[in-house]
């Protein structure tokens, strides 16, 4: 009974990397695992049971203990700020959390406003710029919001920089380098201690290979 | 605000319905028998205390206290956790002569949440408080009662992860030198951000063999063996001694029968930031949070001016209720339908079978819609119908 591990994965953009982070880990995941529609897929060979989820939401399952692990990015912790392990970087689906806005103007004296994913993140990194502002939540295309004079600034994940680039706008400050986490639920850490120091140990061992992969290709 | 309906709660308040108050019924009643075997005495104390003592004295977050005001206008909280409100009574009333004292509690503890539901505001915790009395044998007679007090209740798969606050203080303050950069690494253990706590080692300016005594700190988790690793992390003083205290304590376990019930786990860091020495937790499978937690507290009675020492524990019902599931209903429950010429007569069948320790339910048939669909609900059902001698209708 304690052998089997339920994982959070976050669906989209981070899934395909982690599941490839896994395999290289050395655990077998059915090669239909990315294109199945389920939302949840059991990999009885690895005693595993993966429950697809938002990417927001994966620290939320882990907090409540209905998946023991979960891969979620930190632009998520930081965000949610649940009450979990943050056990391990996983140096994957690298990006940035930053501000950005249309180029050559600047933000309004009177009542700053931000459009954003991430309000919890954006208020406090403001504040401690000293500066008061209002923000504003989007759940999407967050780009738009300055282009039709919505907002002053948005703070959103940026990777290439090639969105903000094809709508013509710019970065102007980073707030905080992104990467995805392995997290655990504090009483699964604990009674499921064994396989999930079995898997912290295994992918540190291909993460640690990572520039030595880099090099070589 | 927007008009509230008739049946909403505010955020956190539960009701509690008969299946769930049995069950609640049956684990306070077990435990708090296997409490009072081992002599501890229960106290009550009262839902609202001074924000400006208790509230400041207990370790739960401020945003997490519900406060209101007295006519007065003095700054009154609901009780946010019961070791606060019991050391203010030990300091001021039962503490004599500094002797060792054993209370005990269950009651309702209030907690409001700021998010989201899924936790409830208002929660019954149960536990002990084993004060002036700071020998090791105190923190193994807590943990050794937990541990009994949840076979009590039935649960037989829970684990107890233990550690030391006063081990983490002291290594951190041999490596790093002040209290405020320990306190700033401790906080990414308070968070359990390990990957910041491992970055935040590597930005420090330390020796390498500093920087790893850090980072193998992490990995003191699990049975024995792991205080022989951390003695061998920490130079000699307080912290030896500390290593020396969980070693004793193994032992203590060992002499109880119980030490498979329980793993070290020296980055345990708990937010009630009164605890000094040892401190644990316990977990139970299927549940996401851990069931209780306890530890020493030798500086909270100084607070309400008395230099006692003290250790507990607290589990909350509402999460052990959820280890050991809900009971079904198993006390048999007869109803006796009865018409009114035969009142009388099932007034007296009722109280007969009351006294023999029967539940009986007495109810009027004319007070009932659906007869068929009422009987149901119950074991058996007797029928007093028509007139007396005349038989029953059974």
């Amino acid at each position: 009974m304690n052998d089997f591990l339920t994982i959070a994965m976050p669906k989209g953009r981070i899934f395909d990397e982690a599941a490839e982070l896994l395999r290289r880990a050395g655990y077998k995941l059915p090669p239909e695992f990315a294109d199945s529609r389920k939302l949840i897929i059991d990999v009885p060979q690895e005693n595993f049971r993966f429950i697809l989820a938002k990417p927001m939401d994966v620290p939320t399952y882990v907090e409540h203990g209905v998946a023991d692990i979960g891969i979620a990015g930190k632009d998520v912790m930081l965000e949610e700020e649940r009450d979990v392990y943050e056990l391990l970087d996983l140096k994957i689906s690298k990006c940035r959390l930053s501000v950005a806005g249309l180029p050559n103007t600047k933000m309004s004296d009177v009542a700053p406003k931000i459009a954003t994913k991430y309000p919890k993140v954006t208020a406090a990194y403001f504040r401690e710029q000293g500066e008061q502002v209002e923000i504003i939540k989007l759940n999407g295309s967050i780009e738009l919001a300055p282009i039709i004079g919505l907002s002053d600034r948005i703070v959103d994940i940026v990777s290439t920089g090639r969105t903000l680039q094809e709508n013509g706008l710019v970065e102007y400050e980073k707030i905080v380098d992104i990467t995805s986490r392995l997290i655990a639920n504090p009483v699964s850490y604990r009674m499921k201690d064994i396989r999930i120091s079995d898997i912290v140990s295994r992918l540190n061992k291909v993460i640690d290979k990572e520039p030595v992969f880099d090099t070589q290709g | 605000m927007s008009r509230l309906f008739m049946f909403e709660k505010p955020l956190g308040m539960r009701d509690t319905l008969p299946d769930l108050y049995e069950t609640k019924k049956r684990l306070r009643t077990a435990i708090e028998e296997e409490m009072q075997r081992w002599g501890y005495q229960f106290i009550e104390t009262p839902a609202l205390e001074y924000y400006e003592t208790v509230g400041a004295a207990s370790a739960i977050l401020d945003r997490q206290l519900f406060k209101l005001l007295d006519q007065q206008g003095h700054t009154l909280v609901l009780r946010p956790d019961m070791t606060a409100p019991i050391a203010r009574v030990a300091a001021s009333k039962l503490l004599v002569d500094e002797l060792p004292l054993r209370l005990a509690y269950s009651a309702n503890v209030y907690r409001a949440q700021q998010r989201e539901g899924g936790r409830p505001a208002e929660f019954e915790q149960i536990g002990i408080e084993c004060i002036s009395d700071e020998t090791i044998s105190a923190d193994g007679e807590v943990i050794a009662l937990m541990i009994s007090s949840l076979y009590a209740a039935g649960l037989d798969h829970f684990q107890i992860s233990i550690g030391h606050i006063g081990f983490v203080q002291e290594l951190f303050l041999q490596i790093l030198g002040t209290e405020e950069r320990a306190d700033a690494l401790k906080k990414f253990l308070y968070e359990k951000n390990y990957v910041g706590y491992r970055e935040h080692v590597k930005s420090l300016s330390l020796s390498s063999i500093d920087k790893q005594r850090l980072l193998d700190f992490l990995d003191l988790r699990g049975g024995e063996e792991v205080l022989e690793k951390a003695a061998s992390l920490i130079e000699n003083g307080q912290g030896k001694e500390d290593i020396a205290q969980l070693r004793q304590l193994w032992q203590i376990m060992n002499d109880y029968g119980e030490q498979a019930k329980i793993k070290f786990d020296l980055t345990l860091i708990s937010h009630m930031c009164y605890y000094t020495g040892i401190l644990f937790e316990v977990y139970a499978n299927q549940v996401g949070f851990p069931i209780g937690n306890g530890g020493r507290y030798d500086l909270l009675l100084k607070k309400f001016g008395k230099n006692s020492g003290a250790t507990g524990f607290a589990l909350r019902l509402d999460r052990l209720a959820e280890a050991t599931g809900i009971f079904e209903k198993e006390v048999p429950v007869t109803c006796i339908l009865f018409s009114e010429e035969r009142r009388k007569e099932a007034i007296g069948l009722a109280k007969e079978k009351r006294a023999n320790g029967e539940r009986i339910v007495l109810q009027d048939i004319n007070g009932v819609k659906n007869i068929d669909l009422f009987s149901e609900q119950f074991d058996d059902v007797i029928l007093l119908i028509g007139k007396a001698g005349k038989g029953s209708g059974e």
